[in-house]
């Protein structure tokens, strides 16, 4: 086989890449202008840093933002899980049509019905909106991004360690914490950060559910972008950026090491 | 079934067992059942309201005077509205068109960059992979964002443009479905590679080599062989980034122009706007309606391809 790339590959893989990331780098360069015009560049700066942490309402949006992400990710996780394993592992159940159904439909459903949808039942059982609405809404829709990377991954692993570990008189419930949970771990962590990740950047299902005092940063940052566009929202967006790069990447090189160091050990029982 | 001749340790794991598999379902079924299917029911009570001055602001399905008998109130007009108004029509059918229009520029971008992916050494894809992956867990927001300031009329792209000397009046761009198209294929398009590719990674090599040897050219290859294999990628990247697409909002709202009628900003104006929460409520169905049948032929492409798989 050849090794390296046709010229065309390469082409396509560079124009695309450009495509995908010049945006954005673009975004994170003019962050650092000293201009208030966008598209002028007048110098370094780090003014709208400055202007950005001292803008308290950003701050507040940004605060109840993590706050919900983390909250609703980590509920999500937990009922994607279940989710995820009852349509992986359990066969048939009454119901079942269904339950797949409602889970996977939400990874679908344009997020303005989700959003109204969500609305209209808190208008409904008159729950106050705010941090727990907006919390609820996003465990929702975000359970089905977490059941089928968990699912997925339950599908395809190789389950001869649990039918040894159950060979070996363990209890299901004691194999699955003992064995299959240490065996999935990798795409639990993958669906807490796309859960926390899509609760982080939705701005339709947060603008339905929410109410005052619990605006979120995308919710702030759409209005300021409906004014125009300016520097500090440049200067906001490429901390954003920042955060979450760095701990998709940190992730997979944890992920990269630990597989690194499970296939070593493999190595050293084969060659014992 | 024989189970009552079952020794009785059996059946009382088989007890435990139907204890456990109910634990495992029952959280994440009820929570589901409360919160999205419920809600659901709720919209389709409110499509057949009508919309009052009170809150909430729409007036209630049943109702029960004093003395009187229950009484239900339901009525079409909302619907109605919907199809008397050509604007509602209209905006439906230039959601689909849009949609359809950047599910293919999706598929002719994304297509090569999956292609290269999948043909590039093993020690690169995982990178590659990730790379592709990488700017979704950015924000879709500013990520939209990010284009306004490429396509303004003062922006970089037509800084760039007149300043290598293609033009001489900026072209415009934002504002018009144009600006659309390239924010829906930007956002979407790893929803586009990353099913193209994992099926394109997965191709045996050597029925390209064996077509060579019976003489067939790399071109008539391509399109008999590497695009069949490549279908059930095909078809989930452009269910992927179809039906979202025809619900959106963020992306016409902020790159679109004020002619840019799209059904999701519809339903967002009439909801935050209009206040008129019955006929978003109708909106909401009828696009529902609309979605259902792509959605169906997805689900049902998506179980036969685990079912394949497994």
């Amino acid at each position: 086989m050849r090794r390296g790339l046709s010229g065309i590959n390469l082409v396509a893989l560079t124009l695309g890449f450009a495509f995908l990331y010049i945006p954005i780098l673009l975004l994170i360069i003019y962050s650092f202008n000293e201009s208030k015009l966008v598209t002028v560049w007048a110098g370094f700066s780090t003014k709208w840093y400055a202007a950005m942490v001292q803008n308290e309402l950003l701050l507040d949006a940004a605060w109840m933002t993590l706050k919900v992400a983390f909250v609703s990710s980590s509920v999500a996780l937990v009922l994607g899980t279940l989710a995820g394993l009852a349509l992986a592992r359990l066969g048939r159940f009454p119901g079942r049509t269904l339950f797949s159904g409602m889970v996977y439909a939400p990874l679908v459903m344009p997020e303005v019905i989700t959003g109204l949808s969500m609305l209209l039942l808190f208008v409904a059982l008159s729950w106050a909106r705010g941090y727990w609405t907006v919390t609820i809404a996003h465990i929702t829709f975000s359970m089905a991004y977490v059941a089928v990377v968990v699912q997925s991954r339950l599908l395809t692993m190789d389950r001869s360690l649990e039918e040894a570990a159950m060979d070996l008189g363990a209890p299901p419930v004691k194999t699955f914490f003992a064995v299959t949970l240490p065996i999935i771990s990798p795409a639990l962590v993958a669906g807490w950060l796309l859960a926390f990740t899509l609760s982080l950047d939705d701005l339709v299902i947060a603008s339905f559910t929410s109410g005052p005092g619990s605006t979120t940063l995308p919710m702030k940052i759409y209005s300021q972008v409906r004014l125009g566009v300016t520097p500090e929202i440049n200067a906001v967006s490429t901390v954003l950026v920042g955060i979450v790069a760095t701990g998709v990447i940190a992730a997979s090189l944890i992920n990269k090491r630990a597989m690194v160091i499970r296939e070593r050990e493999a190595q050293a029982v084969v060659s014992d | 079934m024989n189970a009552k001749h079952e020794p009785k340790p059996r059946r009382q794991r088989a007890g435990r067992g139907l204890l456990r598999r109910g634990s495992v379902i029952a959280s994440p079924y009820l929570w589901l059942l409360f919160f999205f299917l419920v809600p659901f029911v709720i919209v389709l009570k409110i499509s057949v309201a009508e919309v009052q001055l009170a809150i909430p602001p729409y007036t209630p399905l049943f109702d029960w005077p004093e003395g009187g008998s229950l009484e239900l109130f339901a009525v079409g007009d909302n619907y109605l509205l919907l199809i008397e108004d050509s604007l509602y029509i209209r905006a439906y059918a230039n959601s689909l068109k849009i949609a359809a229009i950047s599910t293919a520029l999706a598929l002719l971008v994304g297509f090569p960059i999956a292609y290269a992916m999948a043909r590039a050494p093993r020690a690169w894809q995982a990178t590659l992979v990730m790379m592709v992956i990488l700017p979704f867990w950015t924000s879709f927001l500013i990520r939209v964002y990010a284009w306004i300031g490429i396509l303004k009329n003062e922006g970089m792209l037509n800084g760039v443009l007149r300043w290598i000397g293609v033009i001489d009046r900026p072209l415009i761009i934002l504002n018009t479905d144009i600006a659309v198209y390239i924010g829906i294929v930007y956002s979407y398009l790893p929803f586009m590679v990353l099913p193209l590719y994992a099926n394109l990674v997965r191709m045996d090599r050597s029925l390209l080599e064996a077509a060579a040897d019976l003489g067939c050219r790399p071109a008539g290859a391509f399109w008999k062989i590497t695009v069949p294999l490549a279908r059930p990628g095909i078809v989930a990247g452009c269910f992927l980034v179809f039906i979202p697409a025809v619900g959106e909002f963020v992306i016409p709202d902020l790159l679109g122009g004020s002619g840019t009628l799209m059904i999701g900003r519809i339903l967002w104006t009439e909801f935050f706007s209009n206040r008129d929460w019955p006929v978003a409520s109708a909106v909401a169905v009828i696009l529902l309606l609309v979605l259902i049948v792509p959605i169906v032929l997805f689900q049902r492409h998506q179980q036969r391809q685990r079912e394949a798989d497994a």
